[in-house]
C-alpha cells in the first residue's frame, strides 16, 4: 500500500454517468507520480477523486494507512493533502504574502519557517511578496498556487496540469521546481497534458483511456514503452 | 387530484373568500376586493410576463403603473385652451429640445472619439440643458399660472376615458422602451437597481410637473365609464328595480357602479390572459423561457437574447401601464403622493411569486390572493390585537399602542407569507408547468 | 473678498453638506458591498435595516434622556449607539440563520437572494412601524452647532456665514473612525483577510480550510455596526422617518455600484460622488455666483440646475453613465 492511493475508483460528478472505471493512481514518499492520457481520458477526474471531490461508489482512499474515502476535501485538506487546482487557484486581490497566509489559515502555529521555505523555494515570490497576485505572470501565478497549498505543510501534494497555459520555458522551470519541492520529501501526485516532459521527471506514471488505466509504470518504462510512444507521444 | 381540479378548487377558495367578505363585512367592500383583485392580477400578469417568462427582474412597476395614470388624465381630461394659449407649444418645442439633446449626445457618443468625445459630449449636454431650460421654464411658469387653484395644467384631450386605458399602456410602453434600450443589456441586479430608479424618478416627475398632471395638487373628477350614483338615483327605473332586489337606492347605486367596474375590468382582464397564454404556448413564448433558463446557450443558438428580452420588457410593462389606467379610472383622481414602492412594486411581486411564478393562472390567483390579504389583514390584525390586549387595563400605553400599530401588520405579514413560500412551496400555489 | 465670501458660501451650503451626506452613503454602502461581496447578493432590506438600527438608537436616547443621561454638547444618541449596534447584529443573525442560510445550502442563485431580501424588507419594515410608528420622530439633543453663522460671521468679519452643525462634525469624525477601523480589519487580521478571501474566490478559500459560516456572521456583524451607525448619523443629521430609510437604498446602491460592487473602497467613493452630485446638482448657485461672476455677468435666476426632488433622478444618471461606459464600477467590483 502506497502513502496515498485511490484504489478501484469508480464514478462521476453528482448523478451523472462515471467518468472513472476501476482506475487506480497511487504516490509513495519521495516521488512524483503522474498521470497522463489523451483529452477527455478522466486524468483531472480522477485526481479530484483523490480528493473527494466528487463520489466514487466503489473504490477507496486512503492516506497513510488511512481510510479518508468519506471525508470532505476541506477534512482531507486538515489531514495533510494539498491541492492545487488547475484554474482560479490563486487569490487575485490579495498580495503574495497575504495568498500564502491564506495557505496557512488552517495552523495554528507559527508558520513563518514554512513561509521563509516556500520563499527559498521560489525566490521570485518573495520579491514580489507585496505585489496582488493577480499582476504576475502565469508561470509566477502557478508558483504562488504552489507555495499556497504548501503552506499547510502537507503530507501530500496534489497539482492539476501545473503547466497549463504557460509558455515552454517556463514549463521547463515549473517542472524544476517541482522536482525541488518533490526533493523537500513531500510526495507529489500530479495531472498534465505534456506528457512527455512530464514522464521525464515522474518516478510513476499513470496512463489513463477512458477513465482506465492503459498503461502505468515508472516514467522511464512508459517513455520507453512503444505502445505508449505510439499512443500518446506521437511516436 | 389533477391540475385542473386543484386550481378549481384554489379559485372557488378565493371567490369563498370574497363573497365572505361580502356576507360577513359588506358588499360593498366585497365588490372593492373585486376590483382591486382584477387590477392587481393585471399588474401581476405584466410583472409574470417579465419575471415569469424571461427573468428579468423589474423592481419599477410603480412608474409603469403610475404613467398608466397619467394617461387617464392626459386622454380623458377636457384641454385647458387657456394654458395651452399661455404656454403650450412652448413646452412642447421645450421637450422636443430636450429630447433632441440626448438622441444628440447618444449619436455624437458613437461618432466622436477620443479628446473630442470626452470635451465635445460634455460640452454639447450643457449647451442643450441650457437651451432646453431656456425655453422650458418660462412656458411652465405661464401655464402653472392659469388658475391654479382649479387647473395650472395643460389638461388632457377630452377623449372617452376607456381610450385611457389602451394609451396607458402605450405611455408605458414608450418608457419601457427606453429604458430596456439602456438598462436591459445589465446584469439582473443592476436592472432591478435601475428600474427601481426610474420608478422613483417617474413619480418624482408626477409630484413636480404641475403643468403636466398638476403635480401633488392631484387631478379630481377624471371622467367614468360607468354612470354616477347620484344620477342612478335620480332615475325612476333604477330605484324601482332596485326595490325589486329588497335594497334602498343609495347601496344600490353604489354596488351598480362597483358591479360595472368589475364587468369591465373583468372584460379586460380575460383579454390579456388570453392573450399571455397564447404567447406563453407560442414557439415565441417557449424560446422566452429557454433564454431564460439558459442565456448562454440560447445566444450560442444565435438568439438576439437582449431583443427578445426588450420585446417582453416592453409588453410586461405596457400591461402594468394598463393596469395602472384602469386603477387611476376606479379611484376617479390622480395622486401622485399615493405611489408606494411597497404598495405598488413589490406587494406586485409578492402576488407574482406566491401565486407561481411562470404560470399566468397563478400570477391571476397571486393577484387576488394577496389582495385581499392585503385588505384583510389589517382589521383581522386589529381583532387579534384586540383579543391579545383584552386582558390589560384599558389605559395601558402598551396596549393602546399595540391597537394602534396594528395598521401596520400588513407589511409584516406580507414579508412572512413571501419568505413562508418562497422556502417551502418556491414554485407558488400553481406552479410553472 | 468676495471670493471669500463666495467660498465660503459654498462650503455652507454645498462642501460641508455634501461630506456629511457622503459619509452616510459611504457607510451605507460599504455595508451593501460587503454583504455583495461575501454572500453575493444585492441586499434589497439594507435600507429598512438601518431604520432598524437608527430605531434602537431613537429608543435607547429617549430612555436615556427620561434617566437624565447626557453627554453634555454631544447628542445622548452616541451613547445609544453601542446598543442599536448589538441590536441590529442580532436582528442580521437571527435574520441569516431563520432565512438567508437555508438558500445558501441550496447554494441559490443570487436572484433568488434578491427576492428573499425583499421579503425581509417587508417584516423589518413592518417590524419598525409597528414598534415606533411610521412618523418623523426627533432624538437629536446637546449643542446644535460647533459653529454657528453668527460666530462665524464675528469672529472673520465675513458677509457670508458658515455653520458646521454638530451632527456633520459627527459624522465625518465617526465615519472616518468606522472606515479606519474596517480597514485595518481587513487588510491586517486574519479573519478580515479570510473575509476577503472567500470574496475573492470561494472554492480557494474552502479549500484553505476558511470556515464560509464564520465568514458570513463576520459579515453581518460588520454590516449591522455599520448599518446602525449610517441609520443613527443619518437620522441625527436629517430626520428620523422609516420610510426615508428606504429611499436611501437608491443612492446607496448607486454609490456602491459606482465604486464597484464588492470593493469597499469604491463603496466610499461612490458614496462621496453621488452625494456631491447631489447637492451640486440641486443647489440654487445664485448666491455663489454673484460673488465670483463679474457683475455685468450675474445671473437672474435661482441658477438651480435641478428642483431637489429630482435628487433621485442625479443617483439614477450617475447609476446608468457607470454602468454604461464602466460596468464594474471605479474601482473594478466583481461580477456574478
Amino acid at each position: 500500500m502506497s502513502f496515498l492511493t485511490g484504489a478501484n475508483m469508480t464514478g462521476g460528478y453528482g448523478k451523472g454517468p462515471d467518468i472513472l472505471h476501476d482506475c487506480t493512481v497511487a504516490v509513495d514518499k519521495g516521488e512524483i507520480a503522474v498521470i497522463v492520457g489523451p483529452n477527455g481520458a478522466g486524468k483531472s477526474t480522477a485526481m479530484k477523486a483523490v480528493f473527494g471531490m466528487l463520489n466514487i461508489h466503489s473504490g477507496h482512499v486512503t492516506l497513510d494507512g488511512e481510510d479518508i474515502t468519506k471525508l470532505s476535501p476541506q477534512q482531507r485538506v486538515v489531514k495533510g493533502m494539498g491541492f492545487v487546482p488547475q484554474t482560479q487557484n490563486i487569490f487575485t486581490s490579495m498580495t503574495v504574502e497575504e495568498n500564502l497566509e491564506m495557505g496557512a489559515f488552517i495552523r495554528t502555529d507559527d508558520f513563518s519557517d514554512t513561509m521563509a521555505q516556500v520563499y527559498d523555494l521560489f525566490p521570485i515570490l518573495k520579491e514580489k511578496r507585496h505585489q496582488h497576485a493577480g499582476e504576475l505572470s502565469g508561470g509566477q501565478r502557478q508558483q504562488v498556487a504552489v507555495g499556497r497549498a504548501l503552506m499547510t505543510k502537507p503530507k501530500v501534494l496534489m497539482l492539476d496540469e501545473p503547466t497549463a497555459g504557460v509558455s515552454p520555458i517556463v514549463m521547463d522551470e515549473l517542472f524544476d521546481r517541482i522536482i525541488e519541492v518533490s526533493r523537500t520529501g513531500i510526495p507529489i501526485l500530479m495531472v498534465e497534458q505534456n506528457a512527455r516532459q512530464a514522464l521525464e521527471i515522474a518516478d510513476k506514471g499513470y496512463v489513463l483511456v477512458q477513465g482506465r488505466n492503459a498503461y502505468s509504470g515508472t516514467g522511464k518504462e512508459l517513455l520507453a514503452d512503444p505502445e505508449v510512444r505510439k499512443s500518446f507521444l506521437g511516436g | 387530484m389533477s391540475d385542473t381540479v386543484k386550481n378549481t378548487l384554489l379559485f372557488a377558495c378565493m371567490a369563498l373568500l370574497i363573497l365572505g367578505t361580502g356576507f360577513v363585512q359588506s358588499w360593498n367592500s366585497a365588490l372593492f376586493i373585486l376590483n382591486m383583485g382584477l387590477i392587481s392580477a393585471i399588474m401581476a400578469l405584466g410583472v409574470n410576463l417579465q419575471w415569469g417568462f424571461a427573468g428579468l427582474f423589474n423592481v419599477g412597476v410603480m412608474g409603469f403603473v403610475a404613467l398608466g395614470g397619467l394617461a387617464v388624465v392626459l386622454t380623458s381630461m377636457p384641454p385647458v385652451g387657456e394654458a395651452w394659449a399661455a404656454g403650450g407649444l412652448r413646452v412642447l418645442g421645450g421637450l422636443v429640445i430636450g429630447a433632441a439633446t440626448i438622441v444628440g449626445a447618444v449619436f455624437l457618443n458613437k461618432r466622436l472619439s477620443g479628446r473630442a468625445r470626452l470635451i465635445g459630449l460634455p460640452l454639447f449636454l450643457i449647451v442643450g440643458f441650457f437651451v432646453y431650460r431656456f425655453v422650458f421654464d418660462p412656458a411652465v411658469e405661464a401655464i402653472e399660472a392659469v388658475n391654479p387653484a382649479g387647473t395650472g395644467y395643460l389638461g388632457g384631450l377630452g377623449l372617452p376615458v376607456l381610450l385611457a386605458w389602451p394609451m396607458g399602456g402605450l405611455l408605458a410602453a414608450g418608457a419601457a422602451w427606453l429604458i430596456g434600450k439602456t438598462a436591459l443589456g445589465l446584469r439582473s441586479d443592476y436592472l432591478a437597481i435601475a428600474t427601481l430608479g426610474i420608478a422613483e424618478i417617474i413619480i418624482a416627475v408626477l409630484k413636480n410637473e404641475d403643468w403636466l398632471g398638476r403635480g401633488v395638487k392631484n387631478v379630481n373628477g377624471l371622467p367614468r365609464p360607468v354612470p354616477y350614483e347620484i344620477d342612478l338615483q335620480k332615475s325612476e327605473s333604477f330605484i324601482k328595480s332596485a326595490e325589486g332586489f329588497g335594497l334602498d337606492p343609495v347601496t344600490a347605486s353604489t354596488l351598480f357602479v362597483k358591479l360595472g367596474y368589475s364587468v369591465l375590468f373583468t372584460i379586460v382582464l380575460v383579454v390579456i390572459f388570453v392573450m399571455a397564454q397564447a404567447a406563453l404556448k407560442s414557439p415565441w413564448g417557449r424560446m422566452m423561457r429557454a433564454i431564460r433558463d439558459n442565456e448562454v446557450a440560447a445566444e450560442a443558438m444565435g438568439k438576439n437574447v437582449t431583443r427578445r428580452h426588450l420585446q417582453i420588457f416592453v409588453l410586461g410593462s405596457a400591461v402594468c401601464g394598463i393596469a395602472g389606467a384602469m386603477l387611476t379610472t376606479l379611484d376617479g383622481q390622480l395622486t401622485p403622493g399615493t405611489y408606494q414602492p411597497l404598495r405598488f412594486t413589490f406587494l406586485i411581486w409578492v402576488m407574482v411569486i406566491v401565486g407561481g411564478s411562470g404560470n399566468n393562472l397563478g400570477a391571476v390567483l397571486g393577484g387576488f390572493l394577496i389582495w385581499w390579504l392585503w385588505v384583510e389583514v389589517e382589521p383581522l390584525g386589529h381583532w387579534a390585537m384586540e383579543f391579545v390586549t383584552s386582558g390589560m387595563a384599558e389605559d395601558s400605553a402598551l396596549r393602546n399602542h399595540l391597537i394602534d400599530s396594528a395598521a401596520h401588520m400588513r407589511l409584516l405579514t406580507m414579508g412572512v407569507i413571501l419568505l413562508l413560500v418562497l422556502r417551502f412551496s418556491p414554485r407558488g400555489l400553481i406552479p410553472e408547468r | 473678498m468676495d471670493f471669500l465670501n463666495g467660498f465660503v458660501a459654498l462650503s455652507n451650503f454645498v462642501l460641508i453638506p455634501a461630506i456629511a451626506y457622503g459619509s452616510q452613503l459611504a457607510l451605507g454602502a460599504l455595508g451593501v458591498t460587503l454583504i455583495y461581496g461575501i454572500l453575493r447578493f444585492s441586499n434589497f432590506a439594507h435600507g429598512d435595516t438601518m431604520a432598524f438600527g437608527s430605531m434602537i438608537a431613537v429608543l435607547v436616547t429617549w430612555w436615556f434622556q427620561g434617566m437624565g443621561l447626557s453627554l453634555g454638547p454631544l447628542p445622548t444618541a452616541l451613547l445609544a449607539l453601542p446598543f442599536a449596534i448589538l441590536g441590529t447584529i442580532a436582528l442580521l443573525l437571527i435574520t441569516d440563520r431563520t432565512v438567508y442560510r437555508f438558500y445558501r445550502a441550496q447554494k441559490a442563485k443570487p436572484v433568488i437572494l434578491v427576492i428573499v431580501s425583499m421579503g425581509v424588507m417587508f417584516i423589518m419594515n413592518g417590524l419598525v412601524r409597528f414598534i415606533i410608528g411610521p412618523n418623523d420622530q426627533k432624538f437629536l439633543d446637546g449643542e446644535r452647532f460647533i459653529i454657528s453663522v453668527r460666530e462665524f460671521k464675528q469672529m472673520t468679519g465675513l458677509r457670508e456665514g458658515l455653520a458646521i452643525k454638530t451632527t456633520q462634525g459627527l459624522t465625518v469624525v465617526v465615519a472616518v473612525i468606522c472606515v479606519i477601523a474596517l480597514f485595518w480589519f481587513l487588510n491586517r487580521t486574519r479573519t478580515g483577510k479570510s473575509m476577503r478571501a472567500y470574496s475573492d474566490n470561494e472554492d480557494l478559500a474552502l479549500l484553505s480550510g476558511i470556515n464560509p459560516e464564520r465568514v458570513v456572521m463576520y459579515t453581518w456583524m460588520i454590516v449591522g455596526a455599520l448599518t446602525a451607525i449610517a441609520g443613527t448619523l443619518y437620522g441625527l443629521d436629517k430626520t428620523f422617518k422609516p420610510f426615508v430609510y428606504f429611499m436611501l437604498l437608491l443612492p446607496i446602491f448607486a454609490s456602491a455600484i459606482v465604486g464597484g460592487l464588492g470593493s469597499p473602497l469604491g463603496a466610499i467613493a461612490g458614496g462621496f460622488i453621488v452625494a456631491f452630485s447631489e447637492v451640486t446638482i440641486t443647489y440654487a448657485w445664485k448666491k455663489v455666483l454673484t460673488y465670483w461672476m463679474p457683475e455685468s455677468l450675474e445671473p437672474d435666476g435661482l441658477v438651480q440646475l435641478l428642483s431637489t426632488d429630482y435628487k433621485f433622478a442625479v443617483s439614477f444618471v450617475i447609476l446608468i453613465v457607470v454602468l454604461l461606459f464602466k460596468p464594474t464600477g471605479i474601482f473594478k467590483g466583481k461580477s456574478v
